[in-house]
């Protein structure tokens, strides 16, 4: 159990995702304008990365390794990811449509989110096993929705400043997520 | 041969596709920490962007409209996985330091962003051209932002020490932080000298007009069948 919780303290801050990994960038620069969007997009990627990590895990154990085949994984994780979003995404429509109404816009999304292969592909390189695997994504998860909902926050509170000219648009954001980078640099000492 | 230079010129200056369309940001900012790695990520990219051009260009024929993403998809993902191989085998010290960004390669909006735009619509020598220029390109800008992270931030160029003594490393550079932080001040510098880039476009979920993300960001309803 201890184990777990290390797992998901070490992805959700000290290796944060975004932060200091540098997965997911795009969407973190680009759907970070305001907290609602942002705290949507980052469920709808806690969802995906947790049945991502576990499904890829599974495949990877089942299939993958005992036929020794590792070396197509890229390529098998970088499809399954994209079916299963492809599924989950029919599945919320027909079951859950509220669900769907939050999430469903940004499901094409992740399908190219680097983050969720990354995962994916992380766990085989640590060799976690499928409880680990699940952990880790959902740790990872939770540490990009962190990154971009307080992202979002600061651009929302900064949104109405006098921001020189020359610092409008991409660099002051920019900026923020270097300092904010630099506040997740210090949970590497913890870890 | 005019329009094959054409292609390279508007990969590394018009359409560059790091300082101008601000593509493929993951590995950009992580792996340019030293010169080695930018440049040994740039070329291994360039490996990927321009074989899968062109088998993509050759099959563009072939591959039917509503299944194209995938078969790309599968295509370069194979090309990355030989790439992946090939730098296991010979140049295992860059694929360690690269790690997880080489098999990221697949994911990389660049390749399938040329494969979308160029090479499915157009015939394969052009599309080898437009895949090397996108690539030197992309070299090219890895190569200059690890220059400036590695000599400010280790004070060494390709693992040697090339600044004086008494200049004391800024380690930060190197880091996490700093990764933002230089990139931070290219925008800056282009803003300021009002050079149009993607950069301030990106920020407010304005489309790349290359993957299907930009749905999302864009409020979903028009793409709903991308």
């Amino acid at each position: 159990m201890t184990n777990l919780l290390v797992i998901i303290m070490t992805c959700a801050f000290v290796n944060n995702v975004v932060l200091s990994q540098f997965l997911g960038i795009c969407s973190f620069l680009g759907v970070s304008n305001s907290i609602k969007t942002s705290a949507s997009l980052g469920g709808a990627v806690i969802f995906v990365m947790t049945i991502a990590s576990a499904v890829a895990s599974i495949l990877y154990d089942f299939l993958l390794a005992p036929l020794g085949l590792d070396y197509l994984k890229t390529i098998v994780f970088i499809l399954v990811i994209a079916a299963l979003v492809q599924m989950v995404e029919m599945f919320l429509k027909k079951t859950s449509p509220g669900l769907y109404k939050a999430l469903g816009i940004y499901l094409p999304l992740i399908t190219t989110n680097c983050a969720v292969l990354g995962v994916a592909l992380n766990n085989v390189t640590d060799g976690y096993n499928f409880i680990e695997c699940v952990v880790s994504g959902f740790g990872t998860a939770l540490g990009y929705t962190i990154a971009i909902v307080v992202l979002a926050g600061i651009r929302e509170q900064i949104a109405d400043n006098d921001i020189p000219k020359a610092l409008q648009g991409a660099p002051i954001v920019l900026f923020c997520a270097c300092l904010m980078g630099m506040a997740f640099f210090g949970f590497g000492s913890i870890g | 041969m005019n329009g094959n230079m054409e292609r390279i010129y508007n990969g590394i200056v018009k359409e560059n596709p790091t300082f101008v369309m601000m593509l493929g940001m993951c590995p950009t900012l992580a792996v340019t920490t030293s010169v080695i790695n930018g440049i040994g990520m740039g070329l291994s990219t360039t490996a990927v962007l321009v074989v899968s051009n062109l088998v993509i260009s050759l099959l563009r024929k072939v591959i039917p409209d509503e299944v194209r993403l995938p078969a790309f998809i599968v295509i370069v993902a194979s090309f990355v996985t030989v790439t992946e191989l090939l730098m296991k085998a010979y140049l295992l010290d860059l694929y360690e330091s690269l790690g997880v960004f080489i098999p990221l390669i697949v994911v990389n909006c660049i390749i399938l962003g040329r494969a979308e735009a160029y090479a499915s619509k157009n015939p394969p020598l052009l599309s080898i051209f437009d895949g090397l220029g996108m690539g030197i390109g992309f070299t090219l800008s890895l190569t200059a932002i690890s220059f400036f992270r590695e000599l400010l931030g280790a004070g060494t160029l390709c693992g040697v020490r090339v600044m004086p003594d008494f200049y004391q490393p800024i380690d930060m550079i190197v880091r996490a932080p700093g990764a933002f932080l230089i990139l931070g001040l290219i925008a800056l510098v282009m803003n300021a000298l009002s050079i149009r880039t993607r950069a301030n476009d990106m920020v407010n979920g304005e489309p790349c007009g290359m993957c299907p993300k930009d749905c999302a960001a864009k409020g979903g309803e028009e793409c709903e069948k991308a």
